[in-house]
């Protein structure tokens, strides 16, 4: 494999950045945001660098290796520190780098106010070298550090305002909920040391076919585990609305474009682990599909403007866990549509960013209306990203969606027309939620707090989410364009070669998901525009929106199963130390004290008892060898 | 003559020093008994010297009487100071160790 010194650069400058802001303190609260933005744009031109050496070279050398320092050495245990930047890890080290930077100068703006930005700059830097790390780690050691790092970044940025209670809980609640992952990746890697007997990406693909299937299958569950952990997918996905706590900036950059996408790539890379195992591979597409309707439902219930798109967000993530547990057909296309969503769902929570700064941080749509004529630049920008997650031709979501709802009817079977039917009536629900976000923001009658005064944007954060509209326009027809995606990907994946026939012709598809969409879009015309919207939430509500609005009672079930189990089981074990392990210490104690003032009777004082004493145990001693010797 | 006889004998020595350190409240005789006990024991060591035909109990002998005279240095200088400071030679009365 080729060899590089730079990789290390594209995870060390920002590392640095977060470093110097975090250790120079207030002192640095003039430039830091300016160093801040520099480090991961530095990043992304070192990436730009390693693109344009990757395309010079021929498709087998394109991967590049470094090794960093040797690691771990115990006994046959060996992992050294190693970056791997292959056809798979460039493009998020380009998504990463790329809209990261879009992000933090939208922030210098955004974030003005806030007299902690340096710090905010730093966690940003800090969550961007993280994400590097975890993309680019050649082994699932490595890819651990840094998943565990974004786990970090992400639980400091949605804690970031902790002085209300609430936000620093949504913190919590997030990290907690991530642990649980974790504990699967930390699984994962365990098993496959047990049983591989090695963590690094190319050891235990050499070593698949060698390797039972009970173990690749646990492997892959543990996978999956992380990846729902990671990815807010089915069952671990309640954190992510909650999340929205952090600035609109940490949602749009790590709750949105890249680190919950981790999960997704994690499948990806483990890719020759789930094609021989497919019990786990079904279990993926299973999580997805629930996931993609899961967040759908409760997108179209939520009024707070952000808890709407990360409901959107999870939901587009289980179309991507769906595509890649499809297998070696559906790799590229949930990679594809990564990116493409990267753009326009970083956009589109930019775009809520910028509603939140000119309405005094309001967040409830039910309080917006009428805002296009006052926010014309948002929203374009918006609009291009609602056209983009919508599907819309020739807009980007267009070209990804529409490839994992083909490649989803073509699974084949009747797993295929379920998929298949789960992906449109998924594509149906995402435009009439969305549809229903841009009529109750931008469309309809004023709302508004009597205070609210709204405004267009500073060009420092309209110019990203002007970039990122472009993005979500074009994106999707460039990556697509003669396959260029897949056969960039191409190598990565293992291929059967049989040519499939298509279950439906491409063009009927895109007929179909485009119906749905015009069905979704047509009924929140008629439910949010025709009928005046109320400002305040109606209670008279039926069963299914109420459930909704509480997230589908994922809090409740999770209350139920888990914490209250959970709390009991703790209560329980304080009891059983209590009475049991220190019950034992003390009787100990009390056992020797107790013996102790027993036996202090014999100490008389009297020489004459002691003397006798004396004479008993050496006649009962010399009775006892007696008693031996015969 | 039987060399058991020897060994009656120191056993029967014992026996009434035992008795006597058990039974004497006068911390002289408890402490004539204690040599009397440590007699018996040196009669006991040269009688199964004699049996054995070897001295080691004969150099045993003269070991103990070399820590009988320290004893009686050492234990007399004790009895005298408590009788200075008592006005009695009752070993019952020093009983200030207990509980």
């Amino acid at each position: 494999m080729t060899t590089s010194n730079s990789l290390v650069y594209l995870i060390a400058l920002p590392l640095l950045g977060a470093t110097i802001l975090l250790l120079a303190g207030r002192r640095a609260d003039k430039w830091g945001h300016i160093l801040g933005t520099l480090m991961p744009a530095s990043s992304f031109a070192v990436g730009l660098y390693q693109l344009s050496l990757m395309l010079g070279r021929s498709t087998e050398e394109r991967p590049v290796g470094q090794k960093l320092f040797e690691w771990i050495s115990v006994g046959s245990f060996k992992v050294d520190a190693g970056l791997l930047l292959d056809q798979l890890s460039i493009c998020f080290v380009l998504l990463i780098t790329g809209v990261g930077t879009l992000i933090h100068i939208y922030s210098i703006s955004y974030m003005s106010h806030d007299k902690d930005r340096r710090r905010f700059f730093a966690y940003l830097n800090l969550f961007i070298a993280a994400m590097l790390l975890l993309v680019l780690g050649d082994s699932y050691l490595n890819l651990y550090v840094g998943w565990e790092g974004v786990g970090l970044a992400s639980y400091l940025l949605i804690g970031f305002w902790n002085q209300k209670p609430a936000y620093a809980t949504a913190s919590k609640k997030a990290f907690v909920m991530n642990r649980v992952g974790d504990m699967g990746l930390s699984f994962a890697i365990m098993i496959a040391f047990a049983t591989v007997g090695t963590v690094s990406f190319a050891g235990i693909k050499e070593q698949v076919d060698q390797t039972s299937t009970g173990a690749l299958t646990a492997i892959g569950i543990m996978l999956l585990v992380a990846a729902a952990g990671k990815s807010a997918q089915f069952p671990l996905q309640a954190w992510l609305g909650d999340a929205m706590a952090g600035p609109t900036p940490v949602s749009a950059l790590i709750h949105a474009a890249t680190m919950v996408t981790a999960g997704v790539y994690l499948i990806t890379r483990s890719n020759f682990i789930f094609d021989a195992a497919p019990t786990a591979q079904l279990l993926v597409v299973i999580v997805g599909a629930i996931t993609l309707l899961f967040g759908a439902l409760i997108g179209t219930a939520k009024d707070d403007i952000k808890k709407a798109l990360a409901a959107s967000t999870m939901s587009q993530i289980g179309y991507m866990t769906l595509a890649a547990g499809l297998g070696p057909v559906g790799y590229a296309f949930a990679i594809m549509h990564l990116l493409t969503h990267g753009f326009f769902k970083a956009g589109m929570f930019l775009g809520a960013g910028s509603v939140m700064h000119g309405m005094n941080d309001q967040v409830n749509m039910r309080r917006y209306g009428a805002l296009r004529k006052f926010m014309p630049i948002t929203f374009v920008t918006f609009g291009l990203g609602y056209l983009a997650i919508l599907g819309v031709p020739p807009f980007a979501g267009f070209y990804s969606k529409d490839m994992i709802i083909e490649t989803a009817f073509d699974a084949g079977g009747i797993k295929g027309i379920l998929l298949g039917s789960v992906t449109l009536l998924g594509a149906g629900i995402t435009a009439f939620y969305m549809t229903r976000v841009m009529i109750l923001t931008f469309t309809g009658t004023k709302r508004w707090e009597e205070d609210a005064h709204p405004h267009e944007s500073p060009w420092l954060m309209w110019l990203p989410m002007a970039i990122l509209a472009i993005g979500s326009v074009s994106s999707g027809f460039l990556l697509s364009r003669g396959d260029a995606l897949e056969n960039w990907l191409h190598p990565l994946f293992s291929h059967s070669e049989e040519y499939q026939k298509h279950l439906l012709e491409p063009i009927v598809v895109s007929a179909l998901a485009l119906t749905m969409v015009a069905i979704g879009v047509a009924i929140a015309f008629f439910k949010y525009s025709r009928q005046e919207v109320a400002a305040v939430a109606p209670e008279n509500v039926s069963v299914l929106t109420k459930i909704a609005r509480q997230d589908l009672m994922q809090d409740r079930f999770n209350e139920a199963v888990f914490m209250r189990p959970g709390a009991q089981l703790t209560k329980a074990l304080v009891k059983t130390d209590e009475a049991v392990i220190d019950g034992a210490v003390r009787g100990v104690g009390q056992l020797a004290m107790n013996s102790g003032s027993a036996l202090r009777g014999v100490q008389s004082g009297f020489v004459r008892s002691y003397a006798a004493l004396i004479f008993v145990g050496a006649a009962l001693l010399i009775g006892a060898i007696w008693v031996v010797v015969q | 003559m039987d060399a058991a006889n020897y060994l009656y004998l120191s056993a029967l020595l014992f026996t009434i020093g035992a008795v006597g350190v058990v039974v004497r409240r006068n911390a002289i005789v408890v402490f004539m008994c204690v040599e009397l006990m440590l007699n018996a024991a040196n009669l006991a060591f040269v009688t199964f010297s004699r049996i054995n035909g070897d001295l080691n109990g004969q150099v045993v002998a003269f070991f103990t009487m070399v820590v009988a005279a320290c004893e009686v240095v050492v234990g007399l200088a004790i009895i005298v100071t408590i009788y200075r400071s008592r006005r009695s030679a009752s070993v019952d009365d020093a009983s200030l160790l207990k509980r």
